[in-house]
Protein backbone atom coordinates (compact mmCIF):
# COMPACT_ATOMS: atom_id res chain seq x y z
CA UNK A 1 0.00 0.00 0.00
CA UNK A 2 0.83 3.78 -0.75
CA UNK A 3 0.80 4.97 2.50
CA UNK A 4 0.54 3.06 6.13
CA UNK A 5 -2.61 3.10 7.71
CA UNK A 6 -3.37 6.09 10.00
CA UNK A 7 -4.78 4.45 13.41
CA UNK A 8 -5.96 6.78 16.32
CA UNK A 9 -5.81 5.52 20.06
CA UNK A 10 -7.51 6.61 23.10
CA UNK A 11 -4.90 8.38 24.67
CA UNK A 12 -3.85 10.35 21.65
CA UNK A 13 -7.16 11.46 20.98
CA UNK A 14 -7.35 12.74 24.49
CA UNK A 15 -4.12 14.45 24.16
CA UNK A 16 -5.50 15.99 20.58
CA UNK A 17 -8.19 16.93 22.25
CA UNK A 18 -6.95 18.71 24.65
CA UNK A 19 -4.70 20.90 22.66
CA UNK A 20 -8.08 21.49 20.82
CA UNK A 21 -9.99 22.59 23.53
CA UNK A 22 -6.89 24.84 24.66
CA UNK A 23 -6.74 26.25 21.07
CA UNK A 24 -9.99 27.15 21.00
CA UNK A 25 -10.08 28.71 24.29
CA UNK A 26 -7.01 30.85 24.11
CA UNK A 27 -7.75 31.86 20.38
CA UNK A 28 -11.48 32.33 21.01
CA UNK A 29 -11.99 30.81 18.40
CA UNK A 30 -15.76 29.46 17.69
CA UNK A 31 -14.58 25.83 16.55
CA UNK A 32 -11.80 24.12 15.86
CA UNK A 33 -11.08 20.78 13.80
CA UNK A 34 -8.39 18.75 13.02
CA UNK A 35 -8.40 16.95 10.43
CA UNK A 36 -6.34 13.97 8.34
CA UNK A 37 -5.21 14.93 4.89
CA UNK A 38 -7.87 12.31 3.35
CA UNK A 39 -10.86 14.28 5.07
CA UNK A 40 -11.47 12.65 7.86
CA UNK A 41 -12.36 14.36 11.32
CA UNK A 42 -10.42 13.43 13.86
CA UNK A 43 -11.14 15.93 16.85
CA UNK A 44 -13.27 18.87 17.07
CA UNK A 45 -14.10 21.74 19.87
CA UNK A 46 -16.06 24.45 20.13
CA UNK A 47 -19.39 25.18 19.17
CA UNK A 48 -19.47 22.57 16.58
CA UNK A 49 -23.35 21.32 17.21
CA UNK A 50 -24.36 23.55 13.88
CA UNK A 51 -21.60 22.45 11.91
CA UNK A 52 -21.68 19.49 9.04
CA UNK A 53 -18.22 18.19 10.36
CA UNK A 54 -18.03 15.46 7.81
CA UNK A 55 -18.83 17.42 4.56
CA UNK A 56 -16.45 20.44 5.59
CA UNK A 57 -13.69 18.06 6.54
CA UNK A 58 -13.86 16.45 2.83
CA UNK A 59 -14.28 20.22 1.43
CA UNK A 60 -11.36 21.10 3.78
CA UNK A 61 -8.80 18.51 2.33
CA UNK A 62 -10.11 18.69 -0.97
CA UNK A 63 -9.00 22.34 -0.64
CA UNK A 64 -5.60 21.35 1.00
CA UNK A 65 -4.80 19.13 -1.45
CA UNK A 66 -5.43 21.43 -4.46
CA UNK A 67 -3.35 24.25 -3.04
CA UNK A 68 -0.43 21.40 -2.42
CA UNK A 69 -1.14 20.76 -6.13
CA UNK A 70 -0.70 24.44 -7.12
CA UNK A 71 2.21 24.48 -4.92
CA UNK A 72 3.61 21.33 -6.73
CA UNK A 73 3.19 23.51 -10.16
CA UNK A 74 5.23 26.47 -8.06
CA UNK A 75 7.84 24.38 -7.35
CA UNK A 76 6.99 25.03 -3.25
CA UNK A 77 7.08 22.72 -1.63
CA UNK A 78 3.54 23.55 0.14
CA UNK A 79 1.62 26.79 1.43
CA UNK A 80 1.85 25.59 5.20
CA UNK A 81 -1.33 28.07 5.57
CA UNK A 82 -4.40 29.70 4.42
CA UNK A 83 -6.80 32.44 5.35
CA UNK A 84 -10.61 32.95 4.51
CA UNK A 85 -11.88 35.88 5.55
CA UNK A 86 -16.06 35.37 5.44
CA UNK A 87 -18.29 38.60 6.84
CA UNK A 88 -19.24 36.82 9.99
CA UNK A 89 -17.10 33.58 10.44
CA UNK A 90 -13.39 33.25 9.17
CA UNK A 91 -11.20 30.27 8.56
CA UNK A 92 -8.12 29.95 9.18
CA UNK A 93 -6.29 26.26 7.54
CA UNK A 94 -3.10 24.82 8.36
CA UNK A 95 -1.12 21.74 7.85
CA UNK A 96 -0.03 20.04 10.92
CA UNK A 97 3.66 17.86 10.80
CA UNK A 98 2.58 16.96 6.99
CA UNK A 99 0.16 14.73 8.25
CA UNK A 100 -3.07 16.65 9.47
CA UNK A 101 -5.07 19.51 8.78
CA UNK A 102 -5.78 22.33 11.78
CA UNK A 103 -9.13 24.62 11.30
CA UNK A 104 -10.06 27.17 13.42
CA UNK A 105 -13.39 29.17 12.67
CA UNK A 106 -13.13 32.26 14.51
CA UNK A 107 -15.43 35.77 14.55
CA UNK A 108 -15.16 39.53 15.49
CA UNK A 109 -14.20 38.33 18.94
CA UNK A 110 -10.71 37.62 17.98
CA UNK A 111 -8.46 38.40 15.50
CA UNK A 112 -6.03 36.89 12.54
CA UNK A 113 -2.92 37.55 14.55
CA UNK A 114 -4.18 36.01 17.68
CA UNK A 115 -5.35 32.76 16.02
CA UNK A 116 -1.67 32.76 14.00
CA UNK A 117 -0.28 33.25 17.46
CA UNK A 118 -2.15 30.35 19.45
CA UNK A 119 -1.96 27.64 16.34
CA UNK A 120 1.83 28.22 16.41
CA UNK A 121 1.93 26.58 19.58
CA UNK A 122 -0.94 24.40 19.60
CA UNK A 123 1.00 22.75 15.94
CA UNK A 124 4.06 22.19 18.05
CA UNK A 125 2.18 20.22 20.39
CA UNK A 126 0.33 18.21 18.03
CA UNK A 127 3.37 17.72 16.09
CA UNK A 128 4.98 15.91 19.07
CA UNK A 129 1.58 13.83 19.28
CA UNK A 130 1.02 13.23 15.84
CA UNK A 131 5.06 11.45 16.02
CA UNK A 132 3.91 9.59 18.88
CA UNK A 133 1.38 8.00 17.57
CA UNK A 134 2.83 6.94 14.48
CA UNK A 135 5.67 5.46 16.41
CA UNK A 136 3.36 3.66 18.81
CA UNK A 137 1.10 2.56 15.40
CA UNK A 138 4.04 1.16 13.83
CA UNK A 139 5.37 -0.82 16.87
CA UNK A 140 2.44 -1.96 17.48
CA UNK A 141 1.88 -5.86 18.03
CA UNK A 142 -1.04 -6.36 18.95
CA UNK A 143 -3.22 -7.84 16.56
CA UNK A 144 -5.35 -6.28 14.66
CA UNK A 145 -9.11 -5.96 15.86
CA UNK A 146 -9.75 -6.73 11.80
CA UNK A 147 -7.88 -9.73 12.01
CA UNK A 148 -10.47 -11.53 13.58
CA UNK A 149 -13.28 -10.44 11.59
CA UNK A 150 -14.96 -13.30 9.64
CA UNK A 151 -16.66 -13.24 6.25
CA UNK A 152 -19.70 -13.36 7.72
CA UNK A 153 -19.35 -10.54 9.85
CA UNK A 154 -18.62 -8.61 6.50
CA UNK A 155 -22.21 -10.32 4.73
CA UNK A 156 -23.85 -9.69 7.69
CA UNK A 157 -23.28 -5.99 6.99
CA UNK A 158 -25.21 -6.09 3.65
CA UNK A 159 -28.04 -7.91 4.97
CA UNK A 160 -30.87 -5.44 3.70
CA UNK B 1 -5.59 4.23 3.14
CA UNK B 2 -8.43 3.12 5.91
CA UNK B 3 -8.71 5.32 9.39
CA UNK B 4 -9.01 3.17 12.38
CA UNK B 5 -10.00 4.90 15.41
CA UNK B 6 -9.63 2.85 18.58
CA UNK B 7 -11.29 6.20 20.41
CA UNK B 8 -14.07 6.51 18.71
CA UNK B 9 -14.88 2.67 17.60
CA UNK B 10 -15.05 3.57 14.06
CA UNK B 11 -13.39 2.83 10.57
CA UNK B 12 -13.15 4.59 7.85
CA UNK B 13 -12.93 4.16 3.81
CA UNK B 14 -12.84 6.21 0.79
CA UNK B 15 -13.68 4.54 -2.06
CA UNK B 16 -13.58 6.23 -5.75
CA UNK B 17 -16.08 5.78 -8.74
CA UNK B 18 -13.59 6.57 -12.00
CA UNK B 19 -14.33 6.86 -15.54
CA UNK B 20 -14.84 8.76 -18.61
CA UNK B 21 -16.74 11.81 -18.92
CA UNK B 22 -20.44 11.49 -18.60
CA UNK B 23 -20.10 7.35 -18.20
CA UNK B 24 -22.54 7.97 -15.27
CA UNK B 25 -20.24 8.10 -12.15
CA UNK B 26 -22.14 11.58 -10.55
CA UNK B 27 -25.41 9.70 -11.14
CA UNK B 28 -24.14 6.54 -9.20
CA UNK B 29 -23.61 8.41 -6.31
CA UNK B 30 -27.09 10.53 -6.70
CA UNK B 31 -29.21 7.02 -6.91
CA UNK B 32 -26.96 6.03 -3.52
CA UNK B 33 -28.44 9.30 -1.58
CA UNK B 34 -31.52 8.82 -2.81
CA UNK B 35 -31.85 5.39 -1.55
CA UNK B 36 -30.36 5.55 1.66
CA UNK B 37 -32.12 6.27 4.90
CA UNK B 38 -31.22 9.95 6.36
CA UNK B 39 -29.42 8.14 9.12
CA UNK B 40 -27.11 6.40 7.35
CA UNK B 41 -25.83 9.09 4.90
CA UNK B 42 -24.47 12.41 5.46
CA UNK B 43 -24.80 15.50 2.60
CA UNK B 44 -23.72 15.03 -0.98
CA UNK B 45 -21.35 17.59 -1.80
CA UNK B 46 -20.77 18.43 -5.71
CA UNK B 47 -18.39 20.61 -6.86
CA UNK B 48 -19.62 21.26 -10.44
CA UNK B 49 -19.88 23.51 -12.96
CA UNK B 50 -22.61 25.68 -13.86
CA UNK B 51 -23.53 22.92 -16.21
CA UNK B 52 -23.46 20.25 -13.87
CA UNK B 53 -20.37 19.28 -14.93
CA UNK B 54 -17.81 17.12 -11.54
CA UNK B 55 -15.51 19.99 -11.51
CA UNK B 56 -13.40 18.81 -8.68
CA UNK B 57 -15.45 16.05 -7.09
CA UNK B 58 -18.70 14.49 -5.45
CA UNK B 59 -18.50 13.25 -1.77
CA UNK B 60 -20.81 10.82 -0.16
CA UNK B 61 -20.64 9.99 3.39
CA UNK B 62 -22.05 6.61 4.10
CA UNK B 63 -22.60 4.73 7.46
CA UNK B 64 -22.90 0.87 6.74
CA UNK B 65 -23.77 -0.35 10.44
CA UNK B 66 -21.54 -2.21 12.54
CA UNK B 67 -18.69 -4.87 12.62
CA UNK B 68 -17.81 -5.89 16.09
CA UNK B 69 -18.66 -2.91 17.73
CA UNK B 70 -16.45 -0.50 15.25
CA UNK B 71 -18.93 1.97 13.41
CA UNK B 72 -17.66 1.42 9.06
CA UNK B 73 -18.03 4.82 7.49
CA UNK B 74 -17.06 4.87 3.51
CA UNK B 75 -16.58 8.34 1.93
CA UNK B 76 -17.64 7.70 -1.69
CA UNK B 77 -15.58 10.16 -4.27
CA UNK B 78 -16.17 10.74 -8.08
CA UNK B 79 -13.50 12.28 -9.99
CA UNK B 80 -14.11 14.53 -12.63
CA UNK B 81 -14.07 12.18 -16.00
CA UNK B 82 -12.74 14.94 -18.45
CA UNK B 83 -9.50 14.20 -19.85
CA UNK B 84 -8.53 17.60 -19.02
CA UNK B 85 -8.93 17.34 -15.07
CA UNK B 86 -6.36 15.52 -14.39
CA UNK B 87 -4.56 16.85 -11.98
CA UNK B 88 -7.52 17.00 -9.82
CA UNK B 89 -8.38 12.92 -10.42
CA UNK B 90 -4.43 12.78 -8.57
CA UNK B 91 -5.14 14.41 -5.86
CA UNK B 92 -8.85 12.59 -5.39
CA UNK B 93 -6.71 9.38 -5.66
CA UNK B 94 -5.24 10.25 -2.67
CA UNK B 95 -5.44 7.52 0.15
CA UNK B 96 -8.17 5.47 -1.80
CA UNK B 97 -8.94 2.27 -0.41
CA UNK B 98 -11.06 0.54 -3.35
CA UNK B 99 -11.80 1.38 -6.91
CA UNK B 100 -14.93 0.97 -8.69
CA UNK B 101 -14.08 2.04 -12.51
CA UNK B 102 -17.74 2.67 -14.46
CA UNK B 103 -17.78 1.83 -17.95
CA UNK B 104 -20.08 3.55 -20.72
CA UNK B 105 -21.18 0.92 -22.46
CA UNK B 106 -21.84 2.72 -25.65
CA UNK B 107 -19.88 1.57 -28.90
CA UNK B 108 -18.57 5.08 -29.74
CA UNK B 109 -17.08 5.34 -26.03
CA UNK B 110 -15.04 2.94 -26.13
CA UNK B 111 -11.79 4.45 -26.68
CA UNK B 112 -12.32 7.08 -24.08
CA UNK B 113 -13.05 3.92 -21.58
CA UNK B 114 -9.95 2.53 -22.81
CA UNK B 115 -8.38 5.60 -22.15
CA UNK B 116 -9.68 6.56 -18.81
CA UNK B 117 -8.69 3.15 -17.51
CA UNK B 118 -5.40 3.59 -18.76
CA UNK B 119 -5.26 7.30 -16.99
CA UNK B 120 -6.72 5.02 -13.54
CA UNK B 121 -3.48 2.66 -13.73
CA UNK B 122 -0.99 5.61 -14.32
CA UNK B 123 -3.00 7.77 -12.02
CA UNK B 124 -2.63 4.96 -9.19
CA UNK B 125 1.00 4.14 -10.10
CA UNK B 126 1.90 7.46 -9.05
CA UNK B 127 0.57 7.41 -5.93
CA UNK B 128 2.12 3.99 -5.06
CA UNK B 129 -1.03 2.04 -5.92
CA UNK B 130 -1.15 -1.46 -8.11
CA UNK B 131 -4.99 -1.20 -9.85
CA UNK B 132 -4.07 -5.45 -9.68
CA UNK B 133 -3.87 -5.25 -5.61
CA UNK B 134 -6.41 -2.79 -4.55
CA UNK B 135 -9.67 -3.24 -3.81
CA UNK B 136 -11.48 -3.06 -7.37
CA UNK B 137 -14.29 -3.44 -9.46
CA UNK B 138 -15.62 -2.24 -12.44
CA UNK B 139 -19.47 -1.57 -13.33
CA UNK B 140 -20.93 -1.62 -17.08
CA UNK B 141 -22.95 1.65 -17.38
CA UNK B 142 -25.81 2.47 -19.56
CA UNK B 143 -26.96 -1.19 -20.48
CA UNK B 144 -30.37 0.00 -21.68
CA UNK B 145 -28.67 2.39 -24.30
CA UNK B 146 -29.55 0.45 -27.58
CA UNK B 147 -26.24 1.10 -28.87
CA UNK B 148 -24.24 -0.77 -25.70
CA UNK B 149 -21.51 -2.97 -26.88
CA UNK B 150 -21.80 -6.45 -26.14
CA UNK B 151 -20.80 -7.65 -22.15
CA UNK B 152 -18.38 -10.16 -23.59
CA UNK B 153 -16.71 -7.57 -25.57
CA UNK B 154 -16.46 -4.94 -23.25
CA UNK B 155 -15.00 -8.03 -20.36
CA UNK B 156 -12.29 -8.89 -22.72
CA UNK B 157 -11.52 -4.88 -23.33
CA UNK B 158 -11.84 -3.45 -20.12
CA UNK B 159 -11.60 -6.25 -17.32
CA UNK B 160 -8.88 -8.68 -18.75
CA UNK B 161 -7.91 -9.84 -15.04
CA UNK B 162 -11.70 -10.81 -14.52
CA UNK B 163 -12.20 -8.71 -10.92
CA UNK B 164 -15.64 -8.72 -10.01
CA UNK B 165 -17.98 -6.53 -12.55
CA UNK B 166 -21.77 -5.68 -12.87
CA UNK B 167 -24.34 -4.50 -15.49
CA UNK B 168 -25.50 -1.23 -14.47
CA UNK B 169 -28.34 1.42 -15.24
CA UNK B 170 -27.37 3.86 -13.08
CA UNK B 171 -30.16 6.25 -13.50
CA UNK B 172 -32.34 3.93 -12.89
CA UNK B 173 -30.50 1.85 -9.99
CA UNK B 174 -29.78 -1.69 -11.92
CA UNK B 175 -26.62 -2.49 -10.38
CA UNK B 176 -25.62 0.40 -8.77
CA UNK B 177 -26.11 -1.25 -4.67
CA UNK B 178 -24.62 -4.48 -6.24
CA UNK B 179 -21.54 -2.66 -7.52
CA UNK B 180 -21.21 -0.75 -4.16
CA UNK B 181 -21.69 -3.54 -2.27
CA UNK B 182 -18.61 -5.20 -4.11
CA UNK B 183 -16.14 -2.90 -3.58
CA UNK B 184 -16.73 -2.03 0.28
CA UNK B 185 -16.83 -5.90 0.54
CA UNK B 186 -13.59 -6.10 -1.43
CA UNK B 187 -12.11 -2.90 1.18
CA UNK B 188 -13.22 -4.79 4.31
CA UNK B 189 -11.70 -8.37 3.30
CA UNK B 190 -8.20 -6.11 2.45
CA UNK B 191 -8.36 -4.53 6.20
CA UNK B 192 -9.00 -8.13 7.42
CA UNK B 193 -5.80 -9.46 5.60
CA UNK B 194 -4.36 -6.36 7.30
CA UNK B 195 -3.55 -4.75 4.20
Amino acid sequence: MASPQMVMYDEEARQIQLVCDRLSRDANAKAVLVIDKNGQPIAQSGETDHLDVTSLSSLTAGNVAATGGIAKLLAENEFSGQFHEGQKTNVHISIVAQRVILVVLFDERSSLGLVRLRVRKASDELTRILDALVKKAASSNAPSVFAEITDEDIDNLFND
Amino acid sequence: MSFINYSSREINCKIVYYGPGLCGKTTNLQYIYNKTNPEAKGKMISLATETERTLFFDFLPLSLGEIRGFKTRFHLYTVPGQVFYDASRKLILKGVDGVVFVVDSQVERMEANIESLDNLRTNLQEQGYNLDKIPYVVQYNKRDLPNAAPLEELRSLLNPNKVPDFSGIASTGDGVFDTLKAVAKLVLTELKRGG
